[in-house]
């Protein structure tokens, strides 16, 4: 519903946009000449054209478009595609989406292996002559054999009668699909397959199992036919799957031809039983020999136009069944672009576009579901609020030597199996954070993961940073001495550090955020460098005749003096954590977006993937846009000094 | 004996290519508490260089320079300095600029605000206290920088071509200021300019340097200065007095370029 509405506004908003756009361009002012930048000012409305197009692109390519107004479409479409499952088979025997008949080429396949293999024999070196003439002798006899089942004096009435049979089943079936009430299904019947669609739900249709908290695959296209026409197609596959069965069945044997190969087969064993070991390269070429015989053996080969009923009922059915798709088959082509929905087995599934490109309605379904803390994802929230004792910080905060350094002993059990407390053991209960206090909400859950290593790994690195940078600025001694060791590990890619830094440090936090921290502290020294060796040495001179110590001048002077820097240079290291924090957790740990991402695409969830990518957009904008905002704030001075 | 003398001042440079600079050669003078000494002369004549030696930002080859009687060692709150541009520390707003020396001597902030409100009145920016400087214009930047050096009480005002880089209307105001100040406050003050007549109208005492090496190469008293007090400047321009003598100082510097133009040829 929802996408019927949005693709209807797209339209309107996009004609809107147009004809409000040449409006414009006809009563504007603005300088008419090409070049002047001032007309590529504004344009809102091309804002929204653009913006219109790529989701336009997006509900189409994704087949949502085809899910909002045609629901079943995929459900018939599905059974549509058992029956060319069926069919395919029995057509692959016939010139119809061939060129020619499957016998021909079979026969066509098996000379040209019969004389590849001639020319090797009379060619061969390692064999001798007598061998030669035996091999050849066998090669005759089994080309041989294919006159034998092309003859249409030799086909024996029995297969004949068969194939008759095969035919008239086709026929038939042409016949009762014909039928509107076809497959003459009973009220019962009717009843239990309406309850079972139910139950299976519709296309793109996502499942929770409540007992685990994990999202499910969605079923990508119900299987169960839910209309008539599909119920139609449905039970036509099942027939043809039926008479499909029978026809291969079917061996083209006469007694001639059973007595020949038979004779072939024992020859060629015999011959090759009496091979010493040495002989090894004349046994092979036997086997091969053999090899030829069996698959003529095994092959549909028919006599010409034995066939021609069969083929003409096939084609019958064919077209019989297009005309039934009706208007499915232009849904088909307009709706489901770059590709279509296909049977294979027992199951139906999307290939193409619509495949690894969800639909927006299906993405913004798993999307709210996912938020919902209680699913998550692999039983972690999105982002939640956990309420967490005060108590557990302290504990964490405080170390527990603490406790180890005051005076007396820990408590220890009494005679009667009591425990007293005592002042010590008081003290370790409070380190450790064994006591209650007042809870308080703390945000927990995959985004807030990623964001906090990305956090601490940016203010670690600004601690260290900033005081470094300003002092390597100020410093010969200290630039001299720590230039080598950054400028060592900054040119490496941070995600070449990654394996060797989580292998040290451990796949949880505390591994990424040091990776984080190396990749914010070398960009923080390099910022605050320049921003300390950019200050004027008139500002340094005033403050110095102003009476303002060293400490002083680098608080008051150079510090805000190198701000901008500082502040440009955390920016760019947000945007370095960020991406290399993705790529850390797609490499190992339990939680973070990264993580979310890398388990998605193992269980080809791409509407999880998808959303994933969303998420880290949305995230990646909003730092960016709070640092821009901060800069704007408490660097106004910039550029204009 | 508040006075600010000078002896035998050597500063000798070494560029990084070896050759050795001879900024200032043997410079002897003395100036008096409340004199106001300007100083001029073509460029590389060596002003900037004096004045950084007083404000003890570097330190003489040889030589030694005191105020009352005291060496100077380094920099110090008793000699302030006023900067051509770009001094102003922009993260801060006017009030806050001026406030500075105090509040790096960590005085309290009620008596400080009380000064700052008087100081920002004399030079003429009541009610700019909250504005950040940057917003500021040149002339008015150069207000700023005069208050906040003279917030802090020093004994010697050094100016570094304090109104280079004004228009001749502001420039001409800021003059006026200048010389206002100096009588209020009796400050002694050097004051380095590129401009004959800025260093005729406001100069007491009057020091044309010359360059290779750098040395004093004439020295004049005038009178302009306490008539500036009185008068309107634009009239001491017309005085005949003052056209003669600004004809002889540009000869006096015209000669020296071309002096130097003809060795550098």
């Amino acid at each position: 519903m929802l996408t019927q509405i949005i693709t209807f506004l797209i339209f309107v908003a996009v004609i809107g946009c147009i004809l409000y756009g040449r409006r414009l361009i006809r009563t504007e002012k603005v300088d008419a000449v090409f070049g002047n930048p001032e007309r590529a000012l504004g344009g809102t409305h091309w804002v929204i054209v653009g913006s219109s197009f790529l989701l336009l692109v997006w509900l189409y390519y994704s087949w949502d478009i085809a899910k909002g107004f045609y629901p079943k479409s995929a459900n018939e479409l599905c059974q549509v595609a058992k029956v060319n499952d069926s069919l395919l088979g029995l057509k692959y025997q016939f010139p119809i989406e061939q060129r020619e008949l499957k016998s021909t080429s079979q026969i066509k396949q098996e000379n040209r292996n019969l004389k590849i293999i001639s020319k090797e024999i009379q060619s061969s070196t390692d064999l001798s002559n007598q061998q030669k003439s035996i091999l050849i002798g066998f090669l005759s006899k089994t080309n041989q054999l294919i006159p034998l089942l092309t003859n249409d004096d030799l086909l024996e009435s029995e297969t004949r009668q068969k194939l008759n049979d095969i035919t008239g089943k086709i026929n038939l079936l042409t016949e009762n699909f014909q039928k509107p009430d076809y497959p003459f299904e009973t009220e019962e019947e009717l009843n239990e397959r309406l309850k079972a669609v139910n139950e299976e739900g519709g296309w793109g249709i996502t499942k929770v199992n409540a007992g685990t908290g994990s999202i499910e695959n969605t079923i990508e296209v119900p299987l169960i036919p839910a209309t008539d026409r599909g119920l139609k197609f449905h039970a036509a596959a099942q027939e043809l799957n039926l008479i499909s069965d029978e026809f291969f069945k079917i061996r083209n044997h006469n007694s001639q031809f059973k007595d020949k190969i038979k004779k072939i087969k024992n020859e060629i064993k015999a011959y090759r039983n009496d091979l010493s070991d040495s002989e090894e390269i004349a046994s092979t070429y036997a086997k091969n020999i053999v090899k030829i015989a069996r698959r003529i053996e095994f092959a549909s080969i028919y006599p010409p136009n034995v066939l021609d009923g069969m083929q003409n009922a096939i084609i019958k059915f064919d077209i019989a069944q297009m005309k039934a798709q009706g208007g499915l088959r232009f849904i088909d082509i307009f709706l489901f672009p770059a590709g279509t929905i296909v049977a294979s087995g027992p199951s139906c599934s999307e290939q193409g576009s619509g495949r690894w490109l969800p639909k927006p309605s299906d993405t913004f379904n798993k999307f709210v579901l996912m938020s919902n803390p209680s699913v998550g994802y692999k039983d972690i929230p999105l982002l939640w609020i956990d309420m967490v004792d005060i108590s557990k910080i302290i504990g964490f905060i405080l170390p527990d030597w603490i406790a180890d350094i005051l005076p007396g002993e820990y408590p220890v059990h009494t005679k009667e199996g009591v425990v007293k407390q005592n002042f010590k053991g008081a003290v370790l209960k409070i380190v450790t954070g064994d006591f209650k206090l007042l809870k308080i909400p703390v945000p927990y859950g995959h985004i807030w993961d990623s964001f906090l290593r990305v956090f601490l790994g940016l203010v670690f690195g600004i601690l260290i940073g900033v005081p470094l940078g300003l002092f390597m600025g100020l410093n010969r001694f200290a630039k001299g001495f720590f230039d080598p060791l950054i400028e060592l590990y900054r040119p490496v890619p941070p995600l070449a550090w990654a394996p060797l830094i989580i292998s040290v440090l451990g796949i949880d936090n505390t591994g990424k955020v040091f990776l984080l921290f190396m990749v914010s502290l070398s960009i923080m020294i390099i910022s605050a460098r320049a921003g300390a060796s950019g200050t004027q040495l008139s500002k340094i001179h005033a403050a110095h005749s102003l009476g303002a110590s060293k400490k002083q001048i680098l608080r008051y002077v150079i510090f805000p003096n190198s701000l901008p820097e500082i502040l440009t240079g955390i920016r760019v290291a947000v945007g370095m954590c960020w991406g290399t924090l993705v790529a850390a957790e797609f490499l190992a740990g339990t939680t973070g977006i990264g993580f979310v991402e890398n388990v998605a695409k193992k269980y080809f969830q791409y509407e999880v993937i998808w959303i994933t990518i969303f998420i880290m957009g949305m995230l990646g904008l909003l730092f960016d846009i709070t640092l821009r905002k901060i800069i704007d704030k408490t660097i106004p001075w910039r550029g204009k000094g | 004996m508040s006075d600010l003398i000078s002896q035998n001042l050597n500063m000798i440079f070494k560029t990084p290519k070896g050759e050795t600079v001879h900024a200032l050669k043997d410079l002897n003078f003395t100036l008096k508490k409340g004199e106001l000494l300007t100083v001029l002369g073509p460029s590389g004549c060596g002003k900037t260089t004096l004045l950084n030696i007083t404000a003890g930002f570097i330190r003489p080859t040889s030589g030694n320079i005191t105020l009352n009687d005291k060496e100077i060692d380094g920099p110090g709150v008793e000699r302030g300095m006023v900067f051509q541009q770009g001094a102003l520390f922009e993260w801060l707003t006017v009030a806050e600029n001026v406030n500075f020396g105090l509040r790096m001597k960590k005085e309290d902030p009620i008596k400080t605000q009380k000064k700052v409100n008087e100081w920002l009145e004399i030079v003429g920016l009541k009610g700019f206290g909250n504005t950040p400087t940057y917003q500021l214009s040149g002339g008015m930047q150069q207000r700023v920088a005069l208050a906040r050096c003279l917030i802090n009480d020093p004994d010697l005002i050094l100016m570094d071509e304090p109104l280079g880089a004004l228009d001749a209307l502001t420039r001409e105001k800021m003059q006026s200021l200048v010389l206002k100040i100096w009588k209020e406050t009796g400050k002694t003050i050097i004051l380095i300019t590129h401009s004959v007549e800025e260093a005729l109208l406001l100069g007491e005492r009057l020091y044309v340097m010359a360059p290779r090496p750098g040395r004093i190469h004439k020295e004049y008293n005038l009178p302009f200065a306490s008539m500036g007090l009185k008068t309107d400047l634009r009239e001491i321009k017309k005085d005949k007095d003052f056209s003669t003598k600004r004809e002889e100082i540009l000869e006096m510097i015209w000669n020296m370029e071309e002096e130097i133009m003809g060795k550098d040829i």
